[in-house]
């Protein structure tokens, strides 16, 4: 397990970054929440005249009267892109970090096999997302218990439990990709999350784009989605969790072959 | 026994690289061994592909009598590697880097590094983004050494250290060798090997073009011969590397030592050195006669050979 102690040490300064960043971004709206309360009706006519805007944010299926409504929105939009780009970075580094900084050799040319530098990588971003993750929520349910105000904990920690696989799944994506590069990680990572945000609101402004839905993992962190079903679409999600396991699998298959740069 | 390194055409292309051909190359165990070429004649190529950082495109290849191909952490577990430009983590201090190597290979070696730092004086505390091309060859040195391999692989060990490293660094080098472990030492410095390496080869354009034991190699038979004075070559088998400027010539003769005293006692001269070449003199040879379909001389005539000493 010592490569993967060494991401995590490496690591360790990055995910803080990040977890605060989102963690109290998140705790900021929230604790804001109390003095909009009483405009949001004025807020919810607002949304409701601006047309295609507010679909393409979900908005127009939530109501931002209530605490969980509200948070569904901001809540969703820090952790799904700050998660999305955090998650994108962490997975496209994984396997090309050691060849971009010349230290594959090194670790190369110690008695372990390929498939294990591969597991300990995979695992060691696993568990730097699950830690990002495990913060935002502490700092998000600290909030919300702060203002005081009703939550449903269940569909709570349901959208966050979406957002957890959606970063996953971006991971896993830009894993496989990070086997076949050997520099310039962050920009294709951020790039990819980019994208697949957009794509998720074309889904949601045009009908005739729906089916995108089942590429990007927006599709299954869709807060009107959760909030009104109490449950995630297994269409989407099972669509996410395969191409999850495509990236992981390619990232499996070419670093355990590839030519390592000198 | 087992050799410590067995290639059988071991060949790798890549893009528009040459890499290397039908590399034939036998390491004895316990050998201390010199593989000398010029920048780019494919000696990191082998040494990359020997121990699966890179995977040969044809041919195959045994190091301490494991198949490169299948048993690469077998290999791995009994070499110890340096690396001609090595890279450490940043932000990680020298003595993680060590305790690290030592945990990837699940030995406890405390011992064994704390005395190759003590004698290389390596600084433990620093770190590695602050250490010079030296000391980060020093810290590589201990890693590479400190869990006692069969086989040491030094690519271009001695660049960037000073001649005090240098020498200490072979003494460890000659202790160990004497102990027992193989090394296979790569270098485009000739005199280091032929100081410290009982056989070499010499690799160019990725090729074999010689192997042999050190002192057979300086003994070819042949001499180094420099005239001052009036000398004429013609009708005398067995001259090369004639180079003459009026009044003296130097060559290197292969041919019968009576026929060419002979010529020297009828020829108008007022001095003669016959000496053995070194082992420089004989790979410059080997380089310039050896059939060659690139031209290596660059445009301004001088060769490309870094350390040519052609005076």
């Amino acid at each position: 397990m010592a490569i993967f102690e060494q991401e995590l040490k490496t690591q360790r300064r990055s995910v803080l970054i990040w977890s605060l960043s989102i963690g109290l971004m998140i705790a900021a709206c929230v604790l804001m929440y109390p003095d909009m309360e009483s405009e949001m009706e004025n807020v919810n006519e607002m949304f409701a005249s601006m047309g295609s805007f507010t679909a393409a944010f979900g908005m127009d299926q939530l109501n931002f009267g209530t605490l969980i409504g509200f948070y569904g929105v901001e809540g969703g939009n820090i952790l799904g892109i700050g998660g999305a780009f955090f998650a994108a970075i962490t997975g496209i580094n994984a396997l090309m970090k050691e060849e971009r900084d010349k230290t594959a050799e090194f670790l190369m040319t110690h008695p372990v096999s390929r498939t294990r530098v591969v597991t300990e990588k995979l695992l060691g971003a696993v568990i730097t997302i699950l830690l990002l993750n495990a913060i935002v929520l502490l700092c998000a349910g600290i909030s919300i218990k702060m203002i005081g105000s009703e939550m449903d904990w269940g569909d709570f920690l349901l959208f966050h439990l979406a957002y957890l696989i959606l970063q996953l799944e971006i991971a896993g994506i830009c894993f496989g990709i990070s086997a076949f590069i050997t520099r310039s990680g962050a920009g294709i990572g951020i790039g990819i999350a980019s994208l697949l945000y957009f794509l998720n609101i074309a889904a949601n402004i045009s009908k005739d784009a729906e089916a995108l839905k089942y590429i990007t993992p927006f599709g299954y962190t869709e807060a009107s989605d959760i909030l009104n079903t109490h449950t995630l679409n297994t269409g989407y999600l099972a669509c996410g969790l395969l191409l999850m396991a495509a990236g992981v699998a390619a990232g499996y298959v070419k670093y355990t072959r590839k030519d390592l740069r000198a | 026994m087992v050799n410590a390194i067995e290639t059988d055409r071991l060949t790798k292309t890549y893009g528009t690289c040459r890499g290397i051909t039908d590399l034939m190359l036998t390491v004895r165990q316990g050998d201390f061994f010199g593989f000398i070429g010029p920048n780019g004649a494919g000696k990191s190529t082998t040494i990359r592909t020997l121990l699966g950082l890179i995977r040969p495109t044809s041919g195959s290849a045994s190091v301490l009598g494991f198949d490169i191909a299948s048993d690469q952490k077998e290999i791995l577990k009994r070499v110890g590697y340096l690396p001609s430009e090595i890279h450490f983590t940043n932000g990680m201090k020298v003595r993680d880097v060590i305790r690290y190597s030592a945990k990837l290979r699940r030995q406890a070696c405390q011992k064994q590094a704390a005395s190759l730092c003590e004698r290389l004086a390596v600084d433990v505390e620093k770190r590695v983004e602050d250490l010079s091309l030296g000391n980060r060859k020093k810290v590589g040195i201990v890693c590479a050494l400190q869990h006692e391999p069969e086989l040491l692989i030094l690519d271009e060990p001695t660049s960037g250290l000073d001649p005090l490293m240098q020498k200490e660094f072979f003494e460890i080098l000659d202790e160990l060798n004497e102990k027992g472990t193989s090394i296979f030492l790569s270098s485009h410095i000739l005199s280091e090997v032929q100081t410290h390496c009982r056989t070499a080869a010499f690799i160019r354009e990725g090729s074999i073009i010689v192997c042999d034991r050190v002192e057979k190699l300086e003994e070819t038979g042949a001499k180094k011969v420099t005239v001052s004075g009036s000398f004429a070559t013609e009708g005398l088998p067995g001259i090369t590397d004639f180079r003459s400027d009026g009044t003296s010539a130097a060559f290197l003769y292969k041919g019968d030592v009576k026929a060419l005293l002979k010529r020297l006692s009828e020829s108008e001269i007022r001095n003669v050195n016959i000496t053995e070449p070194t082992l420089e003199e004989i790979f410059m040879n080997y380089y310039e006669t050896a059939p060659s379909n690139t031209d290596r001389a660059d445009p301004e005539g001088r060769t490309l050979w870094p350390y040519s000493n052609r005076s």
